[in-house]
């Protein structure tokens, strides 16, 4: 069973989203990151990039698949998570927390409300 | 019997879901002046006996001749060895093997070529080889597009001459993805400044020959050294031979090539008509994850065996699909191996004096040239084993004459415009003696007299 956090917003592409003082931090879901196995490479997106809503913008690659990861919400990416570049297992051993891939600046912060509630994409899964 | 499975009902239906007539107009692109239907001077149906009698007739028409172009294939002394071992059944295989458990010596084999080519270039990884040398060029573009990060320009600059199929070819092959291509043509000696006053915006890699096509020598280091000031990568473009005798492109300038690609065909591989050849491609660590193509490493087995498997695959086509790093699908794996034997055979001592000899013939070809009154050696210095002459009447009249004299002159640099047109590309190596030096000037100069 997988774990989905009650205090996040989640996409049908497997991303999570985790809105906090006007700055979204995503990453990829427990479901994801056990679907892919172990992770051998991230290629994390350029920071101060300007990003729209469901681009292609950074690859997870396992030792079987290399799969993108899109961007929930549109505006800029102001911080990436740089040590996955050394440690990129940090997705799978902890994929809500120290996992965590990239932090965008959201151009329109009411679009967080299009993303799926925990129980949407709880249901999704099944 | 028939060879291919699908009855007329199968076609028809395939035909139908993609909505055309027939199969023919699948190949309606193609130009009808380059297509051939059927065989005019071959009748329909002949005997094996009566085709073999046929061919030798055609055969015949080849010549023999003296061989002093280059131009991008280039003729060397090839040991017997190498392809007697690889003519043996184990190697004789054009195919990339997948299947670890069932390839351990074709693996170890690209493993082997890998660590020759990425010794060779000084570059941490190499793939298991490319179509030919200008597909390898392409697609090394396309990676550095990919792999530069610090800039979202899709443009390249070429550091003056090089071979113009390859511009060709490139131009097929980045056309449509957005790639703009400026060659900057430099001066002889391929000054930096000439760079700078051409190239204003930001570009992301710059494409530097070494030696370029006319054999000249550039000047790497500068090159590297402002290509990296501007945050491009640097895609060196090399021949091989010539490795053993020029600085690794690992080395140039302060941080060295990112890419090297080029062709491999003077490491053993026939001239055969053009074909088929090999292309190789090395790159630095950092940039391994962009690199196209099949990649063998060395690893253990769970008994702690080394074993060898393919690698760093999962972003190629048979897992990505459409999103792949390259649509590189194999490699050359029979004239890799022959490549790896030939290096094999060489050593580094053996492909620096086969890159020196032919360096040497070169320059005393040159020395010789000089006594020819009527002819002018363009770029007299700075050749690695071919150079430019120019001679009193048009090259081509000049090269049908010395061809019906036994000599294949040089190439026609024609190709490149009409100020070319009385310019011949001439190379020697070192499987010419001091007689085929000496036949070379006698012919021209009668030829020179018969146009």
């Amino acid at each position: 069973m997988s774990d989905i956090k009650d205090n996040l917003k989640y996409t049908q592409t497997h991303e999570w989203v985790n809105f906090d003082n006007a700055i979204a931090t995503v990453g990829i879901t427990d479901q994801a990151q056990h679907l892919l196995g172990e992770l051998v490479y991230v290629e994390l997106p350029e920071q101060g990039r300007e990003v729209s809503m469901g681009e292609e913008i950074c690859v997870v690659e396992s030792t079987k698949a290399a799969s993108d990861v899109y961007a929930p919400i549109a505006g800029k990416i102001i911080a990436v998570n740089d040590a996955l570049e050394e440690h990129p297992e940090l997705v799978n051993q902890s994929p809500y927390a120290d996992g965590w891939l990239f932090k965008i600046e959201p151009n329109n912060p009411n679009e967080i409300d299009q993303l799926m509630t925990p129980a949407d994409y709880k249901n999704s899964l099944d | 019997m028939s060879f291919t499975p699908h009855t007329p009902e199968d076609i028809a239906l395939m035909l139908n879901s993609i909505g055309i007539d027939s199969v023919e107009q699948l190949f309606d692109e193609i130009p009808s002046a380059i297509r051939i239907e059927g065989l005019p001077d071959l009748a329909d149906g002949i005997n094996e006996m009566a085709m073999g009698r046929e061919i030798k007739k055609i055969s015949a028409g080849n010549k023999n001749l003296l061989n002093f172009i280059g131009a991008g294939a280039y003729q060397h002394h090839i040991p017997s060895a190498v392809w007697q071992l690889a003519g043996r059944g184990e190697l004789l295989t054009a195919y990339t093997p997948y299947q670890a458990e069932a390839s351990q010596g074709s693996l170890q084999i690209i493993f082997e070529f890998q660590t020759m080519i990425a010794s060779l270039c000084g570059m941490d990884v190499a793939n298991a080889s490319m179509y030919d040398g200008a597909s390898a060029l392409a697609e090394s573009i396309l990676m550095a597009v990919r792999a530069n990060k610090k800039t979202t320009s899709k443009k390249i600059v070429i550091a003056d001459s090089i071979h113009p199929c390859y511009l060709n070819v490139m131009n097929s092959i980045t056309r449509y993805q957005g790639i703009e291509i400026q060659c900057v043509e430099t001066d002889r000696y391929n000054d930096v400044n000439t760079l700078k006053s051409a190239a204003h915006e930001s570009f992301a890699a710059v494409v530097l020959p070494q030696p370029n096509f006319l054999g000249q020598l550039t000047r790497v280091d500068a090159i590297t050294d402002w290509a990296h000031q501007h945050h491009a990568l640097v895609i060196g473009l090399v021949n091989p031979v010539t490795l053993g005798l020029l600085k690794e492109p690992g080395s140039w300038g302060a941080r060295g090539a990112d890419i090297v690609c080029g062709e491999g065909q003077p490491l053993g591989v026939p001239l055969a008509g053009g074909g088929p050849y090999f292309g190789f491609m090395a790159c630095k660590k950092q940039f391994i994850r962009q690199m196209p193509g099949r990649i063998v490493g060395k690893t253990t087995d769970t008994n702690g065996k080394t074993g060898y498997c393919l690698t760093l695959q999962a972003r190629e086509q048979h897992i990505r699909r459409s999103k792949a790093t390259s649509n590189i699908c194999t490699n050359q794996g029979l004239l890799m191996t022959v490549a790896t034997i030939y290096m094999s055979l060489l050593g580094p001592q053996g492909l620096k004096n086969v890159a020196i000899k032919s360096h040497q013939n070169t320059a005393r070809l040159i020395e010789l040239l000089n006594t020819v009154k009527q002819v002018h050696c363009v770029y007299a210095d700075n050749f690695c084993h071919e150079m430019v002459i120019q001679v009193p009447s048009s090259a081509k009249s000049v090269l049908k004459k010395m061809a019906d004299r036994g000599v294949a002159g040089g190439y026609d640099l024609a190709t490149l415009g009409q100020a070319w047109a009385d310019k011949l590309l001439v190379c020697s190596t070192e499987v010419h003696n001091e007689n085929d030096l000496q036949q070379f000037i006698t012919v021209l100069k009668t030829a020179i007299e018969d146009v």
